[in-house]
């Protein structure tokens, strides 16, 4: 990864983890309702994988998807306004944060049915080979998505016809409150993709350069034209499911284990030990990150609710195509 | 024009949208070299290729979900639906994400996708193949529904829906593909969607008719004629939009209305018609308006039995005559 890239990621996990945390903030605060699903700890995986995307590719994205849509592009005012349903989000208040879309940027969307998003990426893959363009389609999923049928579904489909998609399963080692171990036939998910006669990898999704290495593998084989790949990041969420999750199916142990793993960290120590970016130069990284947060915030906060007499808007496509 | 059967007349629109326009591609189940259980995409595969008439796995979720994906980055890909019964199978990427990722994503994502298949009696299929499943698709809002009862419609309404921007559920009927009338040549020969028929002219009771119903409808207005009661058959051509002000012209003059489809009676469509009705046009009725449709049991195998669930030509004319107090 050339520096250029490392600092870009860099500064993706950083403006994602710093989204989640005053995102999380808010809705203590009742400033922001509904469903709000964190991927602090998981952060490097978005990012690298945005990192090697161009904006006409495409990434489909789960209820916990902050994180990539932050690392494809998304505007942190805008994403936040949306997070707390304002007419200047992304979806105009009408999706939230379970539904942040930018189809122009090809962040077809979040999604908050579990799977519900994984054959959508097939099909932007195969528009992309019937346009014949260069483009490749990444589903974002977790391991409990693994265990859908339209998962299976879309994969055999993915292979058989050769789709320039790139299958990511973020293994957080919990679908819910429930152990992945305890519901999945496998020890890793990446080994289903033998039955879909595809190469999978299992991949510390933690490390940016182990991602590194098999988005960029992936990414060539998709655009080879020989299809697609599964990869399986293992990685961990150190919050709860869902702001307020209770958190009595694990323990403060395997918490704290796995937050001395945190990608963000170990990206710092990298480069201060390669002397990309000096310590001081890291906090002025983080005071500018906690900047554009808080202007996010202000925006979202200062921005209008929506007007009730357009919750009719865009229900359908209005005039000739 | 040109005489052509109900099916013939669904395969050349297909053709026709498919050879102006190369972001229109079809999937579905054994549409290939088969051209379909019902030769409605017969011999387009030779014409089109493998890529563009493409044969899925029996895997309705997942080639809906991928015509979804293919949808909202510019493609406009017609979903072929060996029977529409299948559709329970995939219901998650229809419902939940064909019909509300546009709203659900404030407008910026449009979904141009065709969902298209025969549904209903006739062949002895029993209880998972004969069903209509209109009533799901009009609950849910982000679907338009068109369900053709002639070949004309059939192609006028397919060539509408293939040019919609908008998901659209386009409704076949099996006992229908068969039947054959003389069909529009101009390849740009289309029917607007939420523009009623008025297939008969009557001025005593309206009846409401979808699919194969309709020409039940105009057989029991035939024995009506007979007994002095002239009436007016609509058939709505579309039920999202439904086109309530021919419905309610008719009905200003009639003050009588029986509303008839071959899906189950119970929180039918026929439900939503009559209310709407009896909310806009409750000053012209004489009569309660009468709805007719399948008994709420599931369609059983038996020619019989099958024919004991489903409205006949006797039992939408026996309600004509009750809304009519003979």
């Amino acid at each position: 990864m050339d520096k250029q890239t490392i600092l870009q990621v860099y500064e993706t996990m950083l403006t994602i983890r710093k989204f989640e945390e005053k995102a999380l903030h808010l809705f203590e605060e009742n400033k922001l309702r509904g469903s709000v699903h964190l991927s602090i700890g998981q952060e490097a995986v978005a990012a690298v994988v945005g990192a090697y995307l161009r904006d006409k590719d495409y990434i489909t994205s789960t209820h916990r998807g902050h994180g990539h849509a932050i690392a494809k592009g998304a505007r942190p005012d805008k994403a936040m306004a949306e997070l707390m349903g304002r007419e200047t989000g992304y979806c105009g208040g009408r999706g939230g944060s379970m539904h942040i879309a930018d189809v122009e940027k090809g962040n077809l969307g979040a999604n908050a049915i579990v799977g519900g998003g994984i054959p959508h990426a097939n099909g932007a893959a195969l528009s992309a080979q019937l346009r014949g363009t260069d483009q490749v389609a990444v589903s974002f999923f977790g391991d409990g998505a693994a265990n859908e049928g339209i998962f299976h579904e879309t994969l055999n489909i993915a292979s058989i016809w050769k789709l320039p998609v790139i299958f990511i399963c973020e293994n957080n080692q919990y679908g819910m409150t429930t152990a992945v171990d305890s519901v999945t036939s496998v020890k890793d998910i990446a080994v289903r993709a033998a039955g879909y006669d595809m190469p999978g990898e299992v991949v510390d999704g933690n490390d940016v350069f182990a991602m590194e290495k098999a988005v960029k593998k992936a990414i060539k084989r998709a655009q080879d034209g020989e299809g697609p790949t599964l990869i399986e990041a293992k990685t961990y969420r150190w919050k709860g499911h869902w702001t307020g999750d209770p958190e009595v199916y694990r323990t403060r142990d395997e918490v704290e284990e796995w937050k001395t793993k945190c990608p963000i960290k170990r990206l710092e120590k990298h480069m201060q030990d390669k002397k990309i970016l000096s310590l001081e130069q890291i906090e002025a990284t983080h005071t500018k990150i906690d900047k554009l947060i808080d202007e996010a915030e202000e925006f979202a906060l200062s921005s209008p609710d929506p007007d009730p007499a357009t919750v009719l808007d865009n229900v359908y496509y209005e005039g000739d195509k | 024009m040109s005489r052509k059967k109900y099916s013939v007349a669904i395969r050349d629109v297909i053709a026709e949208e498919m050879r102006s326009d190369p972001s229109v591609f079809v999937m579905g189940e054994d549409i290939g070299a088969l051209g379909g259980v019902f030769g409605c995409t017969r011999d387009l595969q030779k014409e089109f290729g493998k890529n563009r008439v493409r044969d899925t796995p029996i895997a309705e979720a997942g080639y809906v979900g991928t015509g979804i994906g293919a949808a909202l980055t510019g493609m406009r890909p017609i979903l072929d639906f060996m029977y529409l019964d299948f559709v329970y199978v995939a219901m998650d990427q229809l419902l939940n994400q064909a019909a509300k990722l546009r709203y659900m994503y404030g407008g910026r994502a449009t979904l141009p996708l065709v969902v298209r298949g025969q549904q209903g009696i006739g062949r002895g299929n029993a209880g998972t193949h004969s069903q209509s499943v209109e009533a799901f698709f009009t609950h849910i809002p982000g679907f338009k529904v068109a369900m053709p009862s002639t070949a004309s419609d059939a192609a006028g309404l397919l060539r509408t829906a293939i040019r919609d921007n908008n998901p659209v559920m386009f409704i076949e009927h099996k006992a229908l593909y068969a039947s054959s009338e003389e069909v529009p040549d101009d390849p740009n020969f289309a029917i607007p969607f939420g523009k009623a028929a008025v297939r008969r002219q009557g001025k005593d009771v309206t009846i409401i008719a979808t699919s194969l119903m309709v020409g039940r409808a105009l057989e029991a207005a035939e024995a009506l004629s007979k007994e002095g009661i002239e009436a007016e058959v609509i058939d709505p051509r579309t039920l999202l939009p439904l086109d309530l002000d021919t419905m309610l012209k008719s009905i200003e003059k009639t003050g009588r209305a029986v509303v008839v489809h071959e899906a189950h009676k119970n929180n039918g469509v026929g439900a939503e018609i009559a209310s709407q009705i009896m909310e806009a046009g409750f000053k012209f009725l004489d009569a309660p308006v009468v709805r007719l449709g399948a008994k709420a049991c599931t369609l059983p195998f038996s020619l019989v039995l099958e024919n004991a669930v489903v409205p006949g030509v006797d039992d939408i004319h026996e309600a004509a005559k009750q809304v009519c107090y003979k």
